[in-house]
């Protein structure tokens, strides 16, 4: 318990209130600089969307999109969830799905013929 | 250490994490699940309207009875995202200060769970004010539910995040009325760390919406 206690007390970002779960979050600093980077990402994103000619290049226009709002993605579910720092059941509990719901939209895609442009 | 941490206020369990944790996360992950047949059902779709109006592209006669504009409206839609990203920012900060109270540094509005717990409310309803005006907007030009394809599958996608993140907002109204009662302490921060995890998941599936739905043309 003294243990626990030190350990908790002398480092401000440690959480504990998962059980058994001893793990660092982010600083308020940290959280400003992803709302910033979340920010960024999303003006270059509506930028992207009116230059006529970056619309026009179907080939990179939407595979960039995409690129941009996975790393929008990622960066919540590892940071504002804290999933970085969490315990690898949770990573599988969240991963494993998302994995599933991915694989599920690519195969009704390819079984509506929505990438032969049919 | 996990039964220093057992005696704070949960029962000891298998895994040695807490069962509302797991839980939450079981329930994020089914919810990818749902999330991914709505989508795929308007990808799907996209495209296959044969009535506008449409998405991106105006609609002229003989197609269309009269003249009808590209639907989407990408600087409110684009504004709301903000709202959204930055109601998770308050989030975190209303989770930050219940685990710190009390601590160096967490003094003031930093500290003040009640203070970023309303301001995530407030950003959660005006994200809804947005979508409402948006489907007010719709219908007065045209696009309702039943009109084609796009609709059906536009209004059922967004309708249903729109429905997450009325929840959301009445969980966190839940959680601000209880720390204005009693006040949240560390021992209480598993319980906004759940609805965080929820609020956060609400933010990333409007994420891929908006890249999906609104931007890719």
């Amino acid at each position: 318990m003294a243990q626990h206690d030190q350990f908790t007390h002398t480092n401000p970002d440690i959480d504990v209130h998962a059980m058994g779960e001893v793990h660092e979050h982010p600083t308020w600093k940290q959280y400003k600089w992803v709302a910033l980077v979340l920010t960024i990402i999303t003006i270059l994103e509506v930028w992207a969307y009116y230059i006529p000619s970056f619309v026009a290049m179907r080939q990179v226009f939407v595979p960039t999109l995409l690129l941009m709002s996975a790393v929008k993605f990622a960066i919540v579910v590892l940071f504002y969830m804290h999933l970085k720092y969490d315990h690898k059941i949770f990573k599988s509990l969240f991963t494993g799905p998302l994995i599933i719901a991915m694989s599920t939209i690519v195969a009704l895609l390819f079984l509506f013929h929505k990438f032969s442009g049919k | 250490m996990s039964t220093a941490v057992a005696s704070h206020a949960h029962p000891a369990t298998s895994t040695g994490l807490d069962h509302r944790k797991i839980a939450i996360w079981a329930f994020i992950g089914s919810e990818c699940m749902l999330f991914a047949s709505l989508i795929s059902t308007y990808l799907i779709y996209k495209g296959r309207s044969v009535n506008g109006p449409f998405p991106h592209e105006a609609c002229d006669p003989p197609l269309c009875a009269t003249h009808l504009n590209p639907i989407l409206n990408i600087p409110v839609t684009s504004v709301s995202t903000f709202v959204l990203l930055m109601s998770s920012l308050a989030m975190v900060l209303a989770l930050a200060a219940v685990e710190n109270r009390g601590k160096p540094g967490y003094e003031g509005i930093l500290g003040s769970s009640k203070f970023w717990l309303l301001m995530t409310a407030i950003l959660g309803t005006t994200f809804l004010g947005f979508q409402a005006y948006e489907f007010t907007s719709f219908v007065h030009e045209g696009l309702t539910i039943r009109t084609n394809l796009f609709g059906s599958s536009f209004f059922t996608l967004t309708g249903f995040h729109g429905a997450h993140v009325t929840a959301g907002v009445l969980w966190l109204l839940t959680l601000l009325a209880i720390d204005i009662k009693r006040g949240l302490q560390p021992k209480d921060a598993l319980l906004v760390d759940i609805s965080a995890l929820y609020w956060h998941f609400v933010d990333v599936v409007w994420i891929a919406i908006f890249t999906l739905v609104y931007l890719i043309k």
